[in-house]
């Protein structure tokens, strides 16, 4: 009986966090909601409790059923069939599971159904969903549209769509175009008002879509005709029981096979406009876009959790000169790095998250009275780190993904390299991570501002405030002297990018690099205090990684020139 | 006619002996229940799944579990409010130490008879004993007629019911006649999942004894939710003829035990050209190792 939440001490170490008693207040606001539904909470521990008792009930669900399919819906995919999606049969299955485990809705309040659970609860779940199969995880993760729906529609709007969403109906978010992939601004696709039939009607194309044949669809599209740029878009949402949309096509993937990415025709589709014309990619997506990223660093240390395990197994059971491999020194190493990489990016992973649950909660709690001085302050500062640390934990993540992928095939020997063991699909389904929801090239672009503006600096000097124990203060004093090491260098290139243009763009991954090697490291060794039997060597190993990746990047950046902007111009 | 509203499910809770290591038997040849986990015995999974299918097809039915045992024995009707049944019933006490088949199946048939259900489905058999007679006996001892190695639902009215049953050498599809007890094999669906909000509601229930040792304010807490309440049955409860209760009401007596130990009887050499390799072949099928 495989349970990916009781087999893996990390996750629920993440889950009792202190700042979850904090996010539990906000979520369930006195505990209203006990006298109305008989699942509410009563009171702290309750809630929980509860989350503990629904993960658990993920994790049988991920280890027993998603997981058992994967390798068949790997090879068998989605089809169309009459212009719709036929998922693989095994992805049926994973669906049917889910709705009877009651999982849909896990983060909208209970007058919509769903199961008032936090942010991070829902990032837990897509981890497992991931671990067991990462294509999975996109049609599953997708229930982050209804959370964007809750955000900004209207009521009539929330009463007739979240609902179904907490049965178990499927979403999609509509954005990327033939022409507009990463340049949102240049979305084509037309929504013009049918007086007659008093809707929407959107016409056009749309390519790249993840499950784009979901019940319902988030629908970036141009409202204001004869405008080119993102000021002339609004999100509106399409009902697949309503007709319009065919799909043309499935993408045939190098990997997360089983998550049908289409291309759409959207042939005079009726659609509803969700909140104000004109703020679909200016405000919405950009919301949709923070919460996907965080499905997506969630997914990402699922797959390392995966190939992390899939590597250490075959190391222990694969024999070599007389003993098991794992024996041998640099097997050993890859594995423990592999183990400090997976530990890193997960606690990066919950850290944001937890920032976003206050930031969420109280921007929602706002919708329904005016906030308190103090807890205006609260939201301003969880924001701003929610909106730091979210690229921040994009990127990790999904590079991490991919460098232990790749690990785990070189653990596998010949053997990773044939079709016969796991590690393949997982390497496969890793490369997309880093590409889609924004590129890290991308991530770095958002984090880059987080530099300048101190974001980064102001936690790590709020970390360093943090006490420290015996045996973590050798780390902590080093992570000291790095802090201030980042310091002068984000000095040395804001002075250089005055005289060179373009030098602190040339140099903006390796600076957010030091600023992620230095927050990861921080939080792993308050892990290491709490508990040190579990975290303190895989935090030794991940601090002397993260040392070294640091004294890379300065090295570099110490080394170059202003006239290195011209040297790497196309 | 009478309308189906009552659907009990018999279910046990039986030490995890799939996983079996070195401290699976204790020095006396037991069970050593201590060193295995407590579950819910795996047929009867099946068992409540096809009952919840019942429900899923009858408005206005209810699916109840009935277990007999120790007090922590309520751990699995929890489990199964927590996948879709509607309640349970524990039958519990002194009285019941050491039953075998015979003495267990009298006393879920007095508790049964105090239920009323009108329809019984129970695992075909538990992994513990692994003999498959308390579902049979139950029904020989309330009258019912049985159908045994069910594996799927194919249709259920307010009067009869259809089954198809697995078979050595394939399948037959057989109504019964409703009040009727069905055992269900392994091959049928595997039980659904629990389920986020019923494990939210249910988490909380407590049989009567336990609520006699809970906390004050859980004790007031389930008195508002009467559906928190699991009913338990002591002896005196269901009626029964004490003489055929525990160890006076079972004959089954345990004369020896062994522990046996599989060793290979015999080794052969075989080259690898095609006359050998077929004869072994023609071996194998023969002796229904393959096909």
């Amino acid at each position: 009986m495989a349970n990916f939440y009781l087999d893996n001490k990390d996750l629920q170490y993440h889950l009792s966090h202190p700042l979850m008693k904090r996010i539990i207040e906000l979520k369930e606001r006195n505990f209203a909601d006990a006298k109305l539904y008989d699942y509410a909470p009563q009171d702290t521990e309750d809630a929980l409790d509860s989350y503990r008792r629904v993960l658990d009930i993920v994790g049988e669900v991920c280890g027993e059923v998603i997981a058992a399919n994967a390798e068949s819906v790997d090879h068998e995919g989605p089809r169309v069939v009459n212009d719709h999606v036929e998922y693989a049969s095994g992805t049926v299955k994973n669906i049917e599971a889910l709705i009877e485990a009651g999982l849909g809705g896990m983060t909208l309040p209970r007058k919509y159904d769903g199961l008032n659970m936090p942010v991070t609860c829902f990032a837990m779940a897509n981890e497992m969903v991931a671990r067991a199969d990462a294509g999975f995880e996109n049609i599953w993760g997708l229930q982050d549209c209804a959370e964007t729906i809750n955000e900004f529609a209207s009521e009539e709007i929330k009463m007739k769509f979240l609902p179904r969403v907490s049965a178990g109906e499927t979403c999609a978010m509509d954005l990327t175009e033939p022409d507009a992939g990463s340049d949102l601004g240049a979305v084509m696709l037309k929504a013009s008002w049918d007086e007659e039939a008093q809707t929407w009607r959107l016409n056009g194309c749309k390519r790249f879509i993840t499950n784009g044949d979901g019940d319902i669809s988030l629908v970036l599209a141009r409202t204001e005709e004869g405008t080119k740029d993102a000021r002339g878009l609004s999100m509106l949402i399409y009902d697949k029981r309503d007709g319009g949309v065919k799909v043309r096509r499935i993408e045939n993937k190098l990997g997360i096979k089983g998550s049908p990415t289409c291309e759409l025709v959207f042939n005079n589709a009726p659609a509803t406009l969700v909140g104000d014309r004109k703020m679909g990619l200016i405000k919405y997506v950009m919301s949709l876009m923070n919460a996907a990223r965080l499905g997506i660093s969630a997914q990402s240390t699922g797959l390392c959790e995966a190939a992390y395990r899939e590597a250490l197994k075959y190391a222990q059971e694969r024999e070599q000169f007389g003993k098991p491999i794992i024996k041998f020194a640099a097997v050993a190493e890859m594995l423990k790095n592999m183990e400090a990489k997976t530990l890193a990016s997960r606690a990066l992973l919950y850290e944001t998250a937890r920032f976003v649950d206050i930031y969420k909660q109280l921007n929602h709690i706002s919708h329904d009275r005016s906030l308190e001085a103090e807890e205006r302050q609260e939201m301003k500062f969880y924001n701003r780190l929610a909106d730091g640390f979210t690229p921040l934990a994009k990127m990790f993540a999904s590079e991490y993904a991919n460098e232990v992928a790749y690990d785990s095939i070189q653990i596998h020997g010949g053997s990773g390299y044939m079709k016969d063991y796991a590690c393949e699909r997982l390497y496969r389904d890793a490369r997309i991570m880093n590409i889609y929801e924004g590129t890290t090239q991308l991530q770095v672009v958002a984090a880059i501002n987080h530099v300048t503006k101190g974001t980064y600096l102001e936690q790590i000097m709020r970390y360093e405030e943090e006490a420290t124990s015996e045996a973590t203060k050798p780390m902590f004093d080093k992570l000291v002297e790095l802090r201030k090491t980042y310091e002068s260098i984000v000095e040395r290139v804001e002075n250089m990018d005055k005289e060179s243009a373009g030098y602190k763009d040339f140099h903006a991954r390796r600076l957010v690099e030091i600023a992620g090697y230095i927050i990861m490291s921080h939080i792993m060794l308050r892990q290491a205090r709490e508990v040190e039997s579990d975290y303190l060597n895989p935090t030794k190993i991940f601090v002397k990684y993260a040392v070294k990746k640091i004294a890379e990047a300065v090295t570099y950046i110490e080394a170059s020139e202003g006239s290195d902007v011209e040297l790497f111009k196309a | 006619m009478k309308k189906v509203t009552k659907i009990v499910v018999l279910a046990k809770q039986v030490p995890d002996t799939r996983n079996v290591g070195k401290d699976a038997m204790t020095a006396e040849g037991t069970v050593n229940r201590a060193a295995l986990a407590a579950i819910f015995n795996p047929e009867d999974l099946n068992a409540l799944e096809m009952a919840l299918q019942m429900k899923d097809r009858i408005e206005g039915a209810s699916v109840e579990v009935l277990t007999m045992g120790p007090q922590r024995a309520a751990d699995i009707i929890r489990e199964a409010m927590f996948r879709g049944a509607d309640g349970g019933y524990l039958l519990s006490g002194r009285e019941f130490a050491g039953s075998d088949t015979l003495a267990t199946s009298y006393a879920l048939s007095c508790a049964l008879r105090k239920i009323n259900p009108d329809i019984i489905v129970a695992g075909r058999q538990a992994i513990d004993g692994d003999t498959a007679q308390v579902g049979p006996q139950v029904a020989e001892k309330l009258g019912l007629p049985q159908v045994t190695y069910a594996e799927e639902l194919v249709a259920i009215n307010d009067t009869e019911i259809s089954i198809k049953r697995r078979l050595e050498r394939g399948s037959e599809v057989v109504v019964s006649p409703l009040p009727a007890l069905i055992t269900v094999n392994s091959s049928a669906k595997e039980c659904r999942p629990r389920n986020a909000k019923r494990v939210m509601k249910f988490k909380y229930a407590l049989a009567t004894s336990e609520m006699a040792v809970a906390e004050d304010k859980s004790k007031a807490f389930i008195e508002e939710r009467p559906y928190l309440h699991i009913v338990e049955f002591a002896a005196a409860d269901v009626n029964p003829d004490p003489e055929q209760l525990g160890l006076s009401g079972s004959p089954t007596k345990v004369k020896k035990i062994e522990n046996v130990v599989f060793q290979a009887k015999e080794a052969k050499a075989l080259t690898a050209d095609d006359a050998d390799i077929n004869s072994l072949m023609v071996e194998l099928i023969a002796s229904h190792t393959l096909g």
